[in-house]
């Protein structure tokens, strides 16, 4: 499996390649225009990943979702949630880099094959950094008014939080 | 709204700080914290700047077009807005396939690119277009299948079975992927009903 997806991505610049040859395409000036414009997509990206790096770090260093947890910590003992795995679930739609850190920490603690460990792993691979794609897709484009996207979005994390655990209890539990 | 849980983590994050005498750990995190995000910025162009150029030769060549058409039953129900043969459909279908293979850093461009052709034909624009809310919604959701950075962490740890979480983190996609998109259906629907 992990072979096969090794050798997707150097198929797919070949095929790609070969299939613009075939056709009479000249790859190398299409090239040259395609990365002129990658170019300045992330000049017009760069104001919304610096705000939204810079806000989302101040938060995650801050701490306040330790202090949360440890405030709630009796409440959550009674019904036997471990407290980690819940603040992964709440960094995951905020920060991709910040919650595989917390799951590398869980591994060490727990390890990958205990409940608590494919829990982990489960939330981290069944969903994706809201906020930050929200903020890095329309800030490219300068949409201000982005509509129910967020709601929605927070909604299907909040979904597939729910989720993992159900489920990770069913297969494992 | 973006802007809401910005100042939402400014100010929550500042105040924690200051409320647990952290102040001179604030203040150089003011100064410096503008660091972070141009490092992922220069972490992310190299890759980007490359992909568009090889997506720039798949788009001149056709080949992005039939790719679209090869999706077009599954990508038309979704994006009843974009017509048959919109070149964002193109860029959609590489993006979606790009995440389900769990090469997220590689589905960035792609995505990009497909908000900017679905940007050209907005006559709003500082306002989201449908398809765009939706397309968001499916990529937030994260359509990962094969989770290559978690399966690699679970091998480093020394896991007995790492892809044992392939079945439940595709369930667990499936659940939150389905229900934004029914919440994004659910939506419309109510919008067009006011019309």
């Amino acid at each position: 499996m992990l072979k096969l997806s090794e050798l997707i991505v150097p198929l797919f610049v070949i095929g790609i390649l070969l299939y613009g040859f075939l056709k009479k395409v000249n790859l190398y000036d299409s090239f040259l225009i395609g990365a002129k414009n990658g170019l300045v997509t992330i000049f017009h990206i760069a104001p919304a990943v610096i705000a939204m790096v810079f806000a989302t770090n101040l938060f995650l260093k801050s701490n306040f979702l330790g202090y949360f947890f440890s405030f709630l910590s009796p409440i959550l003992n009674l019904v036997h949630v471990p407290i980690e795995v819940l603040s992964m679930a709440l960094i995951r739609p905020i920060s991709g880099t910040a919650s595989l850190a917390v799951m590398n920490n869980l591994f060490s603690l727990y390890g990958p094959d205990s409940f608590v460990g494919r829990l982990a792993s489960t939330l981290q691979g069944c969903t994706d950094t809201t906020i930050y794609v929200l903020a890095l897709y329309f800030g490219s484009i300068k949409v201000k008014n982005t509509r129910h996207a967020l709601s929605a979005g927070l909604f299907a994390d909040f979904v597939g939080i729910v989720a993992a655990f159900v489920i990770t209890f069913l297969f494992f539990g | 709204m973006v802007t809401f849980i910005w100042i939402f983590f400014i100010v929550v994050g500042s105040l924690t700080f200051c409320v647990t005498g952290h102040l001179k750990e604030l203040n150089s995190f003011i100064l410096s914290g503008g660091k972070d995000g141009i490092e992922l910025l220069l972490e992310m162009m190299p890759l980007l700047v490359l992909w568009t150029g090889i997506m720039q030769i798949a788009e001149d060549s056709g080949l992005l077009e039939k790719f679209s058409n090869l999706l077009r039953p599954f990508l038309s129900k979704l994006f009843p807005s974009l017509p048959r043969n919109h070149p964002a459909l193109g860029y959609i279908a590489s993006n979606i396939c790009a995440n389900a293979l769990g090469l997220g850093s590689a589905a960035t461009p792609f995505g990009l690119k497909a908000m900017e052709c679905m940007q050209n034909d907005n006559p709003h624009k500082e306002c989201a277009t449908e398809a765009m809310v939706t397309f968001l919604v499916l990529n937030t959701g994260g359509v990962t299948i094969v989770p290559t950075t978690v399966i690699s962490l679970r091998m480093i740890h020394g896991s007995v079975n790492p892809t044992e979480i392939i079945i439940t983190s595709i369930l667990a996609t499936l659940c939150s992927n389905v229900s934004g998109l029914i919440f994004d259906y659910i939506k419309r629907r109510k919008k067009l009903a006011k019309t």
